[in-house]
């Protein structure tokens, strides 16, 4: 995967480590250091500043049963969390969100498609699936969008991105994206706000497609 | 101590005899030396006593339970608890799981090398010191950000977080690691 060249930034990365990134942009972090060991790395000497700052917060003592609590649990038999691998083109959080689930791809216009993983009030995730040489047409933000490329490619106004990119636009960015020839793209979108289409859905529409 | 070790802070020791042996006395050790500091940093975020002490409880028995995945190549046994306990924090304050990106896939029999978890733990320790050498206001921004107290807008706008010396030290290490890797498939 060396060939990401559009990463995390660090104040994100920073962010995701400290847990204050909305979940549905820790998930395309996540997706993104499963693929790009550049972030991974960069995602290890955030941790490793929380490491200094953990240990060399003051010490409080502890109560004494809480030892004995902890010790009395060490064999109590428990069920390890569940380890999402990739499949295919999908990271391991991916395949989490989708909670074991199969894609439902629902259709959005122009061959334009869609699965929402998870919604709430703090943005949402999705994948969508934009077949070659189309747009996606002109949008602005209402927030962050962040989008993660796991099959083909797209390019816009900003530059091309490929397999494992990761593009962040903010509200400043009036772009239009458009899927390069070849296999269909297919990203991880996230958003903490809805999307302001222009053209592509009359704006009465976009709460029955919740973009 | 196997003669590869020399040269790991006790942290680590503890640690790799947790992993490996499920040792009971290294984890009183690293319980006796994390639990109080634990308790301390989860407090400065503004929980009380009685619920902190709830999660050192819990993120000890995670770091426990999840002894196998502690890599000291890649990860300081404080570096590796602190993310564990900011993902406890979130799935409790939030009551929702904090995606992870997936876990490297190499062989976890693979050779030490010493070299490299030295050169981690003393990168850290020069990263310890830039931290203390700070104006008491910087170092005050660095803790609210790892403590959770900062969106990612707000550490953006905060520059000359010195973090340029142990980033490239773990990347040269990734490198490292990359090319053992490489040659054990060969």
């Amino acid at each position: 995967m060396s060939a990401v060249t559009h990463h995390i930034p660090d104040a994100m990365l920073a962010a995701y480590a400290a847990g204050t990134l909305p979940h549905a942009f820790a998930v395309v972090v996540a997706s993104h250091v499963s693929l790009c060991d550049h972030c991974r790395v960069a995602l290890a000497a955030h941790q490793t500043v929380g490491g200094v700052v953990l240990e060399d917060s003051d010490a409080v003592p502890v109560s004494s049963s809480l030892k004995d609590n902890l010790f009395a649990q060490l064999d109590a038999p428990f069920v390890p969390e569940p380890v999402y691998d990739r499949s295919g083109i999908y990271p391991g959080p991916v395949m989490e969100a989708l909670k074991g689930r199969a894609l439902k791809w629902k259709t959005l216009g122009m061959g334009v498609r869609q699965d929402i993983l998870t919604e709430d009030a703090h943005g949402s995730v999705r994948l969508l699936y934009i077949p070659p040489g189309q747009a996606v047409p002109d949008h602005g933000h209402n927030g962050l969008e962040m989008t993660l490329v796991l099959q083909g490619s797209f390019s816009d106004e900003t530059g091309r991105f490929g397999v494992g990119d990761v593009e962040i636009a903010d509200e400043d960015l009036e772009h239009t994206p458009i899927a390069d020839a070849g296999d269909p793209c297919i990203c991880l979108a996230a958003t903490d706000a809805r999307l302001r289409f222009n053209a592509f859905l009359p704006r009465i529409l976009q709460p029955i497609f919740r973009i | 101590m196997p003669p590869e070790c020399i040269g790991y802070s006790d942290q680590t020791h503890w640690m790799i005899a947790i992993r490996d042996h499920q040792d009971r006395e290294a984890f009183a050790k690293l319980f006796d030396y994390f639990a109080p500091r634990l308790k301390g940093f989860i407090m400065k975020s503004g929980i009380g006593a009685a619920q902190a002490e709830e999660i050192v409880q819990d993120v000890m028995l995670t770091v426990w339970r999840k002894a196998a995945q502690f890599d000291p190549h890649r990860a300081q046994v404080s570096a590796w608890i602190y993310q564990i306990t900011r993902n406890r924090q979130i799935d409790i304050t939030r009551k929702e799981s904090r995606p992870v990106p997936e876990e490297l896939k190499e062989d976890p029999g693979s050779e030490a090398d010493a070299s490299q978890v030295v050169g981690l733990e003393q990168e850290a320790g020069l990263l310890r010191q830039a931290l203390a050498n700070l104006k008491p206001e910087q170092r005050e921004i660095i803790e609210k950000a790892y403590l959770g107290e900062l969106t990612h807008q707000e550490i953006s706008a905060e520059t000359g977080l010195p973090l340029g010396t142990i980033k490239s030290r773990i990347r040269l290490g990734m490198e490292r690691l990359r090319h053992e890797l490489k040659d054990l498939k060969q």
